[in-house]
C-alpha cells in the first residue's frame, strides 16, 4: 500500500478571544489516501472548518498552528514557505465552501474565476481552461454550459452556484478536495443536485476529499469513512457503514438519536370553531414583483401550523402579511373573525401584541448593546404597561420560563450568550406581549440539532402551558415532523397542498410534496444512489408518457 | 439603465434647486456684511453724495429683494450680470455706454479655465499616487511602509496648506531651483510651459488631499479582506497581490470613487491660500478680492460655480460608483 495522500499528524490549532490564546484543535490526527471520501462531522464550534484549512495549510485570521504536521505528499505544509504553498493550493488541493454566494467574487464572471487558478498556475493557456471549464459546467449538469459562466455570480441561483464552484475546485484537477459544508445553505431539493454533482465528479477524477458537514444523511451518502469531531478532539472514526450502524461512542450515538424527538398528535379541532388567524385569498407583492398568489389558510388557537416550501416560494412574505409588514394587494387577515388592518400602523397595541415574531437570525435580531434584562423588558412596558419592580418580576418569571437563570443572565449582553441562548431569549421577548399567536420563521435552521431540539421542546412546552398557536414557516421536514399539527405546503407563492401532518406524510402525495419529501436526506448510505436511480426511471416513463 | 437615467434627472434637478438655496443664502451672507460696495470702493473720506451717486447707478438703492430677484430673472436669461468694479471703471473713463463693459462672465472664464487645469494636473498626480499607496499600505498592512506612509499623510494633511508651500518653495525653488515658485500663467502661453508653473501648487495640492485618498483606499481594502471570496482567493493560491488588486480592490471602489470625488471638489473651490501663495490666477482670488469690495454679482457668480462643482463631482461619482457594482450593471 502506498503512503497516504494527505497525513495529519497531532495538529494543534489555537485562536485568539480577546486577549488569550485558547485551543480549538487539540491535537487531532488523520489519513487520506488517494481516490478515498473522509466525512468530517461534529457541531458547530467542533474544529471541522479550522482542521479542513488546515488540511490545505491555511489558517484564518487570529488562529494559528501550535504543533503537530500536515505531509501532503511529501511536503509538510505547516513548515513549507508561502511560495511553496501557493504552488499546491488552487492547483493540487482546492476548496468549496459553505456559501458559493459569499464565495464568489460579486465584481468578476464566473468563467473569469474559474479559469484563474489554472491560467495563473500555469497548467493551461486561457482558451484551454475556458473550454475545460464549459466541459465540467456539462459535467455538473449545469443549465447552458456554454453561456452559464459568462454570467456574474448573482446572475445565477445558490445551487448552481454551487456547482460552479465545485467546477472551480475541480479546474486543475486537483488531488484533493475539501468540502465545507457545501450544501447546508441550499433546499433539499436543490441538495440533491449538488450532492449527486460532486460525488459523480469525485468519483470520475479519482479525487480525494475531505467533506465537512453537520448532517449525518448527507455525510451517510458522500463518505467512505467518517471522522466525529467534538471540541476540537476526535471522538471516533471508522467507514460509514459500520460508523451508522454501529457507533462505540456515547457523543455519536446522542447525534444519531437526535431526530427521535416528536411531540403526541393533539385531538382534530372541533367542528365550526372558528379559527384564530385565517388568511383569506392574499396576493402580495414587492413592488411589482408578485410574491403570494390567493393565499388561503387557518391557524387554529393552540395548535401548530408548519409552513413549508423551498426559499422564494413565499413563506416568509405570508409572515410580513400576517404582522402587517406588508399590506397585502388583495385579500384580508382575519383575527378571530375579525379583519385585521392591512398595515401594522392602523392596527391597535393591542391587536399588535397578539401577533409576535421570533427570527432566523437571533444574532441579528437582538439589539447588541442592551442587555437580556433590557431586551425583554422593552415589549413588558410598552404592552403591558410594567415598570420598576413589577417589570423586573415579570421578565425574571420569563428567564424561568425559557429555563435561563435569571441572576445570571438578567444583566448580560447577547453578545455574551451561545446561539441556541439567544434564541431562547428571542422567545421570551416574544412570550413578554403575552401574544396568543407566535409566527416562527426558522427558528431552529441555525442551530445544531441537539440545540435546536431544545428549542422545539420549550416551543412545545410553552404551548401546552400557555396555549399559543403557532405559524412554523421552515424548510426542514424533520422539524416538521417534529412539532406540526398542521401543514402547508408553499410553491412559488402558492398553497399547494395543506391539511393535517399525518395525512401530508402518508401517500399519496401532491407531486411537489412528494418531490420535497423524498428529497429529505436518510441516514442510510445507499439511499441517494436509490432515489437517483428511482427518479431517473420516472423521467424515463414521463417522457415514453410524453411521447406517445 | 432606465433607472440609471431617471436617477441622473432628479439628481440635476435636485441640484438646480441647491444652486437656487446657495444663491438666497450668498445673496444674504453678503448683504449683512457691514458697509456696501459704494462705501468699501469710496474709503472712509467719500461724501454722502458721491456714495448715493454709485448706489442709484448701481441699484443698491432698491429693496434687497427686488434686487435679488433682478439679479435672479438676468440668471435665468443666461446673464450673470456685469462686474460692479468694472462697470464703476468703465464709467470713469466715460465710456460707460460702450457696449464692450466686461461682464461677469468674462471675468470668470478665464480664471475658472486656470483653476480647472490646476485641479486637473493636481488630480492627474494625486489620484494615481493615491490609491497606489493605499493598495500598497493595505498590502503591507502593520509594516514600517505601512505606518510610514501614514504618518507622512496625516503629517500633510494637518500642517497648513501655505506652510507646505514655503516648504516646498525652498526645497524645489530656491535651494534646488528646478522648478518656478512664481504660477504667474496668462493666456497663449504653450502647454508646457503652463505645466511647469503650475506643477508647485499642484504638488503642494496633492499633498493635502492624498492623505484622505490613501487612507480611504486602504480602509476600504482592508475592510473587505475578511470576505469569504477573499479566502476563496487565498486558497486558489493567489498571490497576495492579485488577492488585492484584482479580488478586492474592484469591490471597494465605490467609497474610493466618493472621496475622490469630495477631493477633487475641494480642488476646484479650495485653494485660494495655495493660488495666493504662488500668484496663480485662478478663480480663489477673484473671489476673495469680489467679497472684499462686496461685488456680488461677482460673488454669486463664483458660489454657483462652486456649487456646481460639488453637485456635479457627487452625482458623477454616484453614477461612477453604480457602474463599478455589476449587481446594478447586470440586473438579473
Amino acid at each position: 500500500m502506498s503512503a497516504p495522500l494527505l497525513k495529519i499528524r497531532d495538529i494543534r490549532i489555537e485562536g485568539r478571544a480577546d486577549e488569550e490564546w485558547l485551543p480549538i484543535i487539540r491535537g487531532v490526527s488523520l489519513d487520506l489516501n488517494k481516490g478515498e471520501v473522509l466525512g468530517l462531522i461534529g457541531e458547530s464550534g467542533a474544529g471541522k472548518s479550522t482542521l479542513g484549512l488546515a488540511a490545505m495549510g491555511y489558517t484564518r485570521d487570529g488562529c494559528r498552528i501550535t504543533g503537530g504536521s500536515v505531509e501532503f505528499d511529501g511536503t509538510d505544509l505547516v513548515q513549507a514557505p508561502a511560495d511553496v504553498k501557493r504552488g499546491l493550493l488552487g492547483r493540487r488541493i482546492a476548496y468549496v465552501a459553505q456559501s458559493a454566494a459569499a464565495s464568489f467574487n460579486p465584481a468578476h464572471r464566473i468563467l473569469d474565476q474559474c479559469v484563474e487558478a489554472p491560467v495563473v498556475h500555469g497548467v493551461m493557456s486561457r482558451r484551454e481552461a475556458e473550454a475545460e471549464a464549459m466541459e465540467l459546467y456539462r459535467r455538473l449538469r449545469l443549465p447552458d454550459p456554454e453561456v452559464i459562466g459568462f454570467r456574474y455570480p448573482h446572475q445565477v441561483s445558490g445551487g448552481q452556484l454551487q456547482r460552479a464552484m465545485t467546477a472551480m475546485a475541480m479546474a486543475c484537477k486537483p488531488d484533493l478536495i475539501i468540502f465545507d459544508e457545501p450544501t447546508t445553505s441550499l433546499d433539499v431539493t436543490t441538495q440533491i443536485e449538488v450532492l449527486a454533482a460532486i460525488r459523480d465528479i469525485v468519483e470520475q477524477f479519482g479525487t480525494a476529499a475531505i467533506y465537512i458537514t453537520h448532517d449525518l444523511a448527507v455525510v451517510a451518502q458522500m463518505a467512505d469513512r467518517i471522522k466525529v469531531l467534538l471540541r476540537g478532539e476526535e471522538v471516533e472514526e471508522a467507514d460509514t457503514r459500520t460508523m451508522l450502524a454501529a457507533p462505540r461512542e456515547e457523543y455519536t450515538k446522542s447525534l444519531w438519536a437526535v431526530r427521535s424527538f416528536q411531540r403526541p398528535p393533539k385531538p382534530a379541532v372541533a367542528g365550526g370553531q372558528a379559527p384564530l388567524i385565517a388568511l383569506r385569498n392574499i396576493t402580495a407583492a414587492y413592488g411589482k414583483a408578485p410574491v403570494l398568489h390567493d393565499v388561503s389558510f387557518d391557524i387554529h388557537a393552540g395548535r401548530t401550523v408548519a409552513v413549508v416550501g423551498e426559499s422564494g416560494s413565499g413563506k416568509s412574505t405570508a409572515a410580513r402579511v400576517i404582522t402587517g409588514l406588508l399590506p397585502p394587494s388583495r385579500g384580508e387577515v382575519l383575527f378571530e373573525g375579525e379583519a385585521l388592518p392591512a398595515s401594522y400602523k392602523g392596527r391597535s397595541r393591542d391587536q399588535l401584541r397578539q401577533i409576535q415574531m421570533i427570527y432566523q437570525m437571533a444574532d441579528t435580531a437582538l439589539n447588541p448593546s442592551r442587555t437580556i434584562g433590557e431586551i425583554i423588558g422593552r415589549p413588558v412596558q410598552f404592552y403591558l404597561g410594567l415598570t420598576g419592580q413589577e417589570k423586573r418580576r415579570r421578565v425574571e418569571e420569563l428567564l424561568e420560563q425559557i429555563e435561563l437563570d435569571p441572576g445570571e443572565y438578567f444583566n448580560r449582553l447577547p453578545g455574551e450568550l451561545s446561539g441556541g441562548q439567544k434564541q431562547r431569549v428571542g422567545i421570551a421577548r416574544a412570550l413578554a406581549a403575552e401574544p396568543r399567536f407566535i409566527i416562527c420563521d426558522e427558528v431552529t435552521s441555525a442551530l445544531d440539532q441537539l440545540v435546536a431540539e431544545g428549542i422545539l421542546k420549550l416551543l412545545a412546552r410553552l404551548q401546552d402551558e400557555l396555549g399559543l398557536a403557532y405559524m412554523f414557516i421552515t424548510h426542514d421536514l424533520a422539524t416538521v415532523r417534529a412539532i406540526a399539527d398542521e401543514v402547508v405546503v408553499m410553491k412559488e407563492g402558492r398553497v399547494v397542498e395543506a391539511g393535517g401532518k399525518d395525512e401530508m406524510f402518508r401517500p399519496p402525495h401532491h407531486p411537489y410534496t412528494d418531490l420535497l419529501l423524498s428529497s429529505v436526506p436518510e441516514m442510510d448510505p445507499d439511499w441517494l444512489s436509490r432515489l437517483l436511480a428511482r427518479r431517473a426511471e420516472g423521467e424515463i416513463r414521463h417522457q415514453g408518457a410524453d411521447g406517445v | 439603465m432606465a433607472s440609471m437615467g431617471r436617477m441622473i434627472a432628479q439628481r440635476l434637478l435636485l441640484g438646480l434647486l441647491t444652486l437656487f438655496v446657495v444663491s438666497i443664502l450668498i445673496f444674504l451672507a453678503v448683504n449683512a456684511l457691514p458697509g456696501d460696495f459704494a462705501q468699501a470702493i469710496l474709503g472712509q473720506s467719500a461724501t454722502p453724495e458721491a456714495v448715493e451717486a454709485i448706489r442709484r447707478g448701481l441699484g443698491l438703492d432698491q429693496p434687497l429683494v427686488t434686487r435679488y430677484f433682478q439679479w435672479l430673472w438676468r440668471l435665468l436669461h443666461g446673464d450673470l450680470g456685469v462686474s460692479f468694479a468694472q462697470a464703476n471703471f468703465a464709467a470713469y473713463v466715460g465710456s460707460a455706454s460702450s457696449a464692450e463693459a466686461i461682464t461677469v462672465a468674462d471675468q470668470i472664464a478665464p480664471r475658472f479655465r486656470n483653476t480647472l487645469f490646476l485641479a486637473g494636473v493636481t488630480a492627474a498626480i494625486a489620484v494615481p499616487l493615491s490609491v497606489s499607496l493605499g493598495i500598497l499600505a493595505a498590502l503591507y498592512r502593520g509594516s514600517i511602509f505601512d505606518r510610514g506612509v501614514n504618518i507622512a499623510a496625516l503629517t500633510a494633511i494637518s500642517s497648513p496648506e501655505f506652510f507646505l508651500a514655503y516648504i516646498l518653495i525652498l526645497f524645489l525653488g530656491v535651494l534646488n531651483p528646478v522648478l518656478p515658485s512664481l504660477s504667474n500663467i496668462y493666456e497663449g502661453m504653450s502647454f508646457g510651459e503652463r505645466l511647469l508653473k503650475t506643477l508647485l501648487p499642484a504638488l503642494t495640492l496633492t499633498l493635502v488631499v492624498t492623505a484622505h485618498m490613501m487612507r480611504m483606499t486602504r480602509a476600504a481594502i482592508i475592510n473587505l479582506l475578511a470576505s469569504p471570496y477573499i479566502e476563496m482567493a487565498r486558497l486558489k493560491g493567489m498571490s497576495p497581490l492579485r488577492v488585492i488588486v484584482r479580488h478586492a480592490l474592484p469591490n471597494a471602489l465605490a467609497p474610493i470613487i466618493n472621496v475622490i470625488a469630495i477631493n477633487l471638489a475641494y480642488l476646484v473651490t479650495g485653494v485660494v491660500v495655495v493660488e495666493v501663495v504662488f500668484v496663480y490666477p485662478g478663480i480663489g482670488q477673484l473671489f476673495v478680492d469680489s467679497v472684499k469690495i462686496r461685488d456680488i454679482p461677482v460673488v454669486q457668480a463664483c458660489c454657483l460655480v462652486f456649487a456646481a462643482a460639488y453637485i456635479l463631482m457627487n452625482l458623477l461619482a454616484d453614477i461612477l460608483s453604480i457602474l463599478s457594482n455589476p449587481r446594478l450593471r447586470h440586473p438579473k
